[in-house]
């Protein structure tokens, strides 16, 4: 293309156990369903046992290719001057947030996040739309980055406006 | 109460106020009410007794309400903060340190205005709860409260007023209806007339005739004559509302770097908006208005109250001009953000590849596409049941509205699509980042590289095929983001990096040096 100038992609990708967290999830939708069209198979229709086994090889395929496929394209790095995030493919987002000017660091884990020791650290900013958010990092590695980005934020003078 | 010395209660006006008001809405209440117990037979001096004994209650009640909230609440300002106090049945304190007000904010609807009062609001410039609102304070201490609090302000803050920025032109009058809200306006009060004609009729077949006789009139002389009206009716609203929302209006910079703005013919407004405050300036153009080469200015800055519940009109506290001659919008951009003059840099702005245009043409023109193919299948279904009822005439017209359609909406969507894609445009001028686009409603953002607290790059599918990127740069201030959709990858992410040092920079790939970069940047962190 002849371009010269361009953001190079975050150094870091997600834990690998987010493959499994995602998986979960899908998991979690699909297998219900699944379940309930079986059931009702079972007992009324047996055309729905057909779309019981379609929606399980659909849900199985999109539960093994796609986690590998956000695997690759969700990208995050933290440098001594900012947070920068990369997320999606056909509709590519990345953000960079300075260093100087993040106001708050949270760290969530939810349920199935605790399970697999697994975090998601938001750094916001003074703008209503300048979070950037890594979803999927080790708790251990998590804790230790939300320690380090608040002690730098706090040595930072202003009000980061 | 000790500790609470130098209080001082809020205005007294503020129960006869709720008086009179209660007493007169009371009064609506009770004939109604009255009306209804006589003409279902009651004997007249009873009800009339019990209806003006319910009356006097109300009014008692609500007198009692206020008169206690008049008591239980006092203010008062120390050295270092504006202190607020609630004390009846249960205790409440706020307060704001004096250090931190940003923003005094005065207003007076017409029946405070007829007592005397007026209402302060007290911000500290950030977003969340950290408001004091004084409901009845005189006129003249609320202007004394608005130069006291915001006194620090100027004492930190050598820089000297400039006077007035601007002041109101009634020439500018003329914009108004020309605002996209006109039509709407226009319909409104076509709707209000028809209720208010509703109420008179009371039986619902003369509403019904009058209804089927104006149907019948628009039939006659055509529907245009009825847009014409509306549109009139619209246009006479805007001029009002333009009345009331900017009679007197004033733009002053006051000591100290406060912008003042004040207006308002029934409802007074008086705006207080601290320069530290101000991250930039963003000139809208509405259609009508950029037609008639004029444009609105609004602030951008923290902490404004972009209009929530109960503020009314949307752009109230953030406009510093109305719409006025582009000229004279680009003369109060600068000033305002005391810079020599900005139309240089808005006439040079950096437009956007060519890639840009065919994208917004694509979006103009799909739903054209997808309405057409929608009208013709209709008219090739239902044309053959027309022909067969009506006769071919009949089938030749319906045939005809695709066409028809397409003959008027296609030039229309073109037309939109190269005009969006000429508004497009982005640059750097001083201290500013410019950002243009829109095409219904043209915004150019200046907003302070300062200002800009973070960078959003969006590229889709399609967009990487065509080489481009979207840039959003967020702010604290504003809207929090500002767009600039469509970029040369290089070219924008070349722009976003040298509008902003040291943010890009460490993250920006160039190719045909890449051991330079790497070896470049290290120490520099």
């Amino acid at each position: 293309m002849g371009n010269t100038v361009r953001l190079r992609p975050p150094k870091n990708q997600l834990n690998r156990r987010c493959l499994l967290w995602w998986r979960a999830w899908i998991a979690l939708i699909v297998v219900p369903i699944v379940a309930a069209l079986a059931a009702l198979g079972l007992l009324a229709t047996p055309v729905l046992l057909v779309l019981a086994g379609v929606v399980a090889v659909g849900g199985l395929a999109y539960g093994v290719l796609m986690p590998m496929w956000w695997y690759r394209v969700h990208r995050w790095e933290v440098t001594d001057t900012a947070v920068y995030t990369r997320t999606g493919y056909f509709w590519q987002e990345s953000r960079i947030a300075p260093m100087s000017r993040i106001q708050t660091v949270d760290t969530v884990r939810g349920p199935l996040q605790q399970l697999l020791r697994l975090a998601t650290v938001t750094v916001t900013t003074a703008s209503a739309k300048g979070e950037v958010r890594v979803a999927g990092l080790d708790a251990e590695l998590a804790a230790e980055l939300a320690d380090e980005l608040t002690r730098i934020t706090q040595a930072t003078p202003g009000d980061a406006t | 109460m000790t500790d609470w010395a130098g209080a001082e209660h809020l205005d007294r006006r503020m129960i006869t106020l709720t008086a009179v008001v209660t007493a007169a809405v009371s009064v609506v209440g009770a004939l109604v009410v009255t009306s209804g117990l006589i003409s279902s037979g009651a004997p007249v001096v009873t009800s009339v007794l019990a209806v003006l004994g319910g009356m006097a209650a109300v009014v008692g009640l609500s007198v009692g309400i206020d008169y206690i909230r008049w008591r239980a609440t006092t203010f008062r300002i120390t050295d270092t903060r504006l202190e607020l106090r609630f004390s009846f049945l249960l205790n409440r304190r706020r307060s704001l340190a004096r250090d931190r007000i940003r923003t005094v904010d005065v207003t007076a609807n017409p029946v405070q205005r007829l007592f005397g009062i007026a209402a302060v609001v007290i911000g500290t410039g950030e977003s969340g709860e950290s408001e004091l609102k004084l409901d009845a304070v005189s006129r003249e201490r609320a202007h004394q409260l608005r130069v006291e609090l915001l006194r620090h302000a100027a004492e930190a803050d050598p820089r000297t007023d400039d006077g007035t920025l601007a002041e109101l032109d009634w020439q500018w009058a003329a914009y108004a209806p020309l605002s996209v809200l006109t039509p709407a306006l226009g319909a409104a009060a076509v709707g209000a007339v028809a209720n208010i004609a509703s109420w008179f009729g009371g039986d619902d077949d003369v509403v019904g005739s009058v209804v089927s006789d104006l149907l019948i009139a628009a039939a006659l002389f055509g529907y245009v004559t009825v847009a014409v009206g509306v549109v009139l009716a619209g246009a006479i609203g805007a001029t009002l509302l333009f009345v009331e929302m900017w009679w007197g209006y004033r733009l002053d910079r006051e000591p100290g770097g406060t912008l003042h703005v004040r207006r308002g013919l029934l409802t007074t407004r008086s705006i207080s908006l601290e320069e530290r405050r101000l991250r930039g300036a963003e000139i809208v153009e509405p259609l009508g208005v950029r037609l008639a080469r004029a444009g609105r200015v609004d602030a951008i800055a923290t902490g404004i109250r972009e209009g929530g519940a109960g503020q009314g009109q949307r752009t109230d506290h953030k406009t510093l001009l109305p719409a006025a001659p582009r000229a004279v919008a680009l003369r109060v951009t600068s000033d305002v953000l005391r810079e020599p003059d900005v139309s240089g840099a808005l006439a040079c702005l950096t437009p956007h590849p060519r890639a840009a245009r065919s994208r917004r043409l694509r979006w103009a023109l799909a739903p054209v596409v997808l309405a057409f193919a929608a009208l013709l299948t209709m008219a090739l279904v239902a044309g053959e049941r027309i022909a067969s009822a009506a006769g071919p005439a009949f089938a030749g017209v319906v045939g005809a509205v695709p066409w028809v359609f397409a003959v008027i909406a296609v030039p229309v969507a073109v037309a939109l699509a190269l005009d969006a894609y000429r508004n497009l445009g982005h640059g750097l001028s001083g201290r500013f980042l410019v950002a243009r686009r829109g095409t219904v409603r043209r915004s150019t953002a200046l907003l302070q590289r300062a200002g800009v607290i973070g960078w959003t790059v969006r590229q889709s599918i399609f967009q990487r095929r065509a080489g481009l990127v979207t840039l959003v740069a967020t702010t604290a201030a504003g809207s929090g983001a500002y767009t600039v959709p469509d970029v040369d990858i290089a070219e924008g992410i070349a722009f976003a990096d040298e509008a902003v040092p040291d943010l890009l920079a460490e993250f920006v790939e160039r190719r045909g040096e890449p051991q330079a970069t790497a070896l470049s940047r290290e120490p520099e962190r």
